[in-house]
């Protein structure tokens, strides 16, 4: 899947964050639809040596960021926020080996608080392994990484 | 060895520390485990890939949240004889405070044992045990 200049033009913010960069996080569209984010399949993130299926913590960092993508991508600017809750639901085992991906929609946006749903998939997101809800709160502290985000 | 004989082996000895490194994202947090008498503390080593934010600086929500599953799931291999690893049916996590750059602790209380579903809540705290950074329910498919 190539990456969508929508998606390049906000992928800075991935590079920002250490532990995204570490799980190899990758942004890869941005639409008014949803954001879609990727997460390489690797075998440190094995949670069952047996089956080689993803452990779920993997899992939580991929929605978790896209999630947060979604909602920079939905106000079309960065702005401090901290995760206030996230819930997971898995539909069945992510399979062992594939690239996973989180589309994420950010459908509601108030002054303090930012709604957001989504689910996870390996290459066909009407067949999802996991589905997702979460809630952003804005904080305050410094608004930029030194680039604003371009509006894509 | 397939994990179910590593567990078994680790219960036949009473060596717990070895059971973060029979799960490879365990391994890879380089997450430990503190047994003392019937208390059981996963402990995640503060490392700065661990850096969600940077300009807080803050641990990554996501890291922490995958913190407190593997937390889950070792507690669950420690506190019952289950062969292996129980499916996760879903996980809610709610961040109440945001997390320092610091050694960030779980401890899991087990609502409920089911032999179909296990109900666990795991709480996650920096300072102290009674003041919690981030708490988490956790459902368990047992097999």
């Amino acid at each position: 899947m190539q990456t969508s200049h929508g998606a390049s033009a906000w992928s800075h913010f991935l590079s920002v964050s250490p532990y995204t960069g570490r799980m190899g996080i990758e942004a890869i569209s941005a639409e008014d639809g949803g954001c879609v984010l990727a997460l390489p399949y690797s075998p440190e993130l094995v949670g069952d040596p047996d089956s080689g299926v993803l452990h779920g913590g993997a899992v939580t960092a991929l929605i978790d960021t896209a999630f947060g993508f979604a909602v920079f991508f939905r106000i079309q600017q960065f702005q401090p926020m901290a995760t206030l809750d996230l819930r997971i639901d898995y539909l069945r085992p992510a399979r062992p080996g594939a690239k996973v991906y989180t589309r994420a929609l950010c459908y509601k946006v108030t002054p303090e608080l930012a709604f957001v749903r989504g689910c996870s998939y390996e290459e066909d997101a009407s067949d999802p392994f996991a589905s997702c809800v979460g809630v952003f709160m804005f904080t305050a502290g410094q608004r930029s990484f030194g680039e604003q985000g371009k509006s894509a | 060895m397939s994990l179910a004989q590593t567990v078994a082996d680790i219960r036949r000895h009473g060596d717990w520390s070895r059971l973060p490194q029979a799960i490879p994202f365990a391994r890879m947090l380089k997450l430990r485990v503190d047994v003392r008498g019937e208390s059981f503390t996963s402990v995640l080593p503060y490392e700065p890939s661990l850096i969600g934010n940077p300009l807080v600086p803050a641990l990554h929500g996501g890291a922490i949240g995958g913190f407190l599953e593997c937390a889950g799931i070792l507690h669950m291999l420690w506190s019952t004889d289950a062969p292996s690893i129980p499916k996760t049916i879903n996980f809610s996590i709610d961040y109440l405070l945001s997390c320092r750059p610091q050694d960030t602790y779980a401890n899991v209380y087990m609502v409920k044992l089911g032999k179909r579903v296990s109900n666990l809540r795991i709480e996650a705290w920096q300072t102290t045990p009674d003041k919690p950074v981030v708490v988490a329910t956790l459902n368990l498919l047992m097999r």
